[in-house]
């Protein structure tokens, strides 16, 4: 086991490499460099020599992987320069606006459990009855709409037909956070569950439920001790999985809903062509996504007790 | 007489699945051809202006409404039916011709070229999807066909995936053996064996993927990243209506029913087509 995370944290290197040396990359394909842009913006008209001394005292004179392992070392240190459009710290800008888009997250994560797992498991246990074709279809209809067109339904029923929560964020209080996560929760909710069902219906279709059916156990606790205990590590790994496209899901729901985090923040800064946030945002979201997913997979591995107590070794 | 009780009922069903795939066929073929010929079917030229008109709700003469400019939302949705769908099925196709091609490649020869391919690949999936998308686009610029290519970079690696593990499950079986003995060049044994039977699970794929794409170029769209405005497409006629939602929902609603009813049938025939060709797993289990 410890081999094996020593294994993946050591594999976990050259990806957060590529991620950083695609970010730099992407940025300097985008065209203009800091000088460039320093001029533009001002719009004064200076000599090529003042150009040249800027660029050599950023280091833009250096050879490409040069500038890219500096712009690394400043990036251990948590500077990834400044804004093009509010000339603030990129870093300390993409830090203040990260709680908002976890508290989202993890908000819609929590709202996707309460949906999905009950209703799965309601599926499962109605198998081909009518509860399960009820549910499969809302699951279907529920993956046929994108995101952006649920929130806009939510929005136009619940805030401006029946006025109960605001139209726009106001703040990060419980009324605020309810239709953004709704949206994303639905979304996932309708993907998860046809998963989650088939998961139990897996574990239902096994001898030792068959067994223990037949010498009388109760089907609630059979469902309770056993086969809820032995699905659960599967649909914990879904769910978990589910944090990648959640982090692509909150830009569209964040700036629907106004809500104030890095999502909203990307979104603006791709209408004003401000590079730097939109090199921080993909560069945390693709780390914060690695690293949530080798989280996942050691701790489905801490969680299985077969894998756990050495007895089979995947 | 068990056994032809079993024979029976396995041809009910795969009548069954038969049936259902000609429906939907026939459905889907309707959605395309309503898109091809949309500017000739819309009641209304969909870009012509008429002032007197503006933010109708919907009624007999426009059974969807107009927008801010008078414009027909209905001939509007039709004539944006064509640029999501088109759109997105030429990224599917390309996307699943090039993963196809490249992972059949990977998967025969092996070596270094392989392992550089795949790690490419990892890379790209190291990205959450939509955000790499969202950069791609950002970087390339507005326009339809750069939502399109930055969703392509992103999801290629998926059929790559798909079409290597497939050729190497195959091409170390006694058939792909007999033909090579037999004399045929690697090209040949590539395209003649086996591209063709790769070519039900990579189809199934895709067939799946087509209302996500959909789903993603019109979010790609919405966000500003797509088709650009006065040009009618789902995503963006829905960001252009998003202010007006309190008081003329019908301009958002509209091109949301076309974006759903073109995702639900395409996601219907995907599961059609992948109970068709492996009926093992249907959605019923």
């Amino acid at each position: 086991m410890q081999k094996y995370i020593v294994k993946r944290l050591l594999q976990l290197i050259p990806i957060l490499l590529a991620i950083t040396f695609l970010s730099f990359a992407m940025m300097r394909i985008a065209g203009s460099d800091a000088v460039e842009q320093k001029m533009e913006n001002t719009g004064a008209v200076v000599s090529q020599e003042v150009v040249d001394a800027a660029r050599e005292e950023l280091g833009l004179d250096k050879p490409f992987l040069t500038q890219y392992f500096v712009w690394l070392g400043n990036l251990l240190r948590g500077d990834m320069g400044t804004s093009y459009i509010s000339n603030k710290r990129v870093f300390s800008t993409f830090v203040s606006k990260l709680p908002a888009t976890l508290l989202l997250a993890v908000t819609s994560i929590l709202l996707t459990v309460v949906i999905s797992i009950p209703l799965g498991i309601l599926a499962a246990v109605k198998q081909n009855r009518f509860t399960d074709y009820l549910i499969r279809i809302a699951s279907f209809l529920g993956n046929s709409m994108p995101n952006f067109f649920v929130a806009l339904l939510l929005m136009y029923l619940f805030a401006i037909r029946l006025n109960v929560f605001p139209v726009i964020a106001e703040g990060t209080g419980l009324k605020s956070v309810a239709m953004p996560s709704l949206t994303l929760a639905i979304a996932m909710s309708a993907k998860y569950l046809r998963q989650i069902r088939a998961t139990i219906l897996d574990e239902l279709s096994k001898d030792y439920v068959a067994g223990a059916r037949a010498r009388g156990v109760k089907f609630s606790v059979i469902m309770r001790k056993s086969v809820l205990k032995a699905s659960l590590v599967t649909i914990i790994t879904l769910l978990t999985l589910s944090v990648g496209s959640l982090l692509g899901g909150t830009a569209i729901v964040e700036s629907i809903f106004m809500w104030d985090g890095v999502g909203k923040m990307a979104v603006d800064a791709i209408s004003m062509r401000d590079y730097p946030i939109i090199q921080a945002y993909v560069m945390w979201m693709a780390i914060i996504y690695v690293v949530v997913n080798l989280i996942t997979d050691l701790s489905y591995r801490f969680l299985d007790p077969r894998i756990r107590l050495g007895g089979m070794e995947l | 007489m068990n056994e032809t009780v079993t024979v029976r009922t396995q041809k009910i069903k795969s009548n069954h699945a038969k049936r259902r795939l000609c429906v939907f066929l026939v459905l889907t073929a309707l959605l395309l051809l309503t898109a091809l010929f949309s500017m000739q079917l819309a009641p209304y030229d969909p870009y012509a202006q008429n002032l007197e008109e503006a933010m109708q709700p919907p009624s007999v003469r426009h059974i969807m409404g107009t927008d801010q400019h008078g414009r027909d939302m209905f001939s509007r949705v039709l004539v944006g039916g064509r640029t999501s769908i088109f759109a997105t099925l030429a990224l599917v196709a390309v996307i699943s011709v090039f993963g196809t091609c490249v992972g059949t490649l990977c998967g025969y020869y092996g070596g270094k070229l392989d392992s550089v391919i795949m790690r490419i690949s990892d890379v790209c999936l190291a990205f959450p999807g939509l955000v790499f998308a969202m950069a791609v686009a950002a970087l390339l610029g507005g326009g339809i066909s750069n939502a399109v290519l930055a969703l392509a970079v992103v999801s290629w690696p998926k059929y790559s995936r798909v079409a290597r593990s497939q050729t190497l499950a195959l091409k170390d079986g006694p058939f792909i053996s007999a033909v090579r003995l037999a004399g045929s060049s690697s090209i040949q044994v590539v395209s003649r064996h086996i591209l063709p039977n790769i070519l039900g699970p990579i189809l199934v794929t895709a067939m799946l993927d087509i209302g996500t794409m959909m789903m993603e170029l019109a979010g790609l769209s919405f966000l500003g990243l797509g088709a650009v405005p006065p040009t009618a497409e789902w995503g963006n006629m829905m960001s252009t209506g998003r202010s007006m939602l309190q008081m003329y929902p019908w301009i958002v609603l509209s091109p949301g029913i076309g974006i759903f009813i073109s995702v639900v049938l395409f996601n219907l025939l995907g599961d059609t087509v992948r109970d068709y060709l492996d009926p093992r797993n249907s959605r019923s289990r």
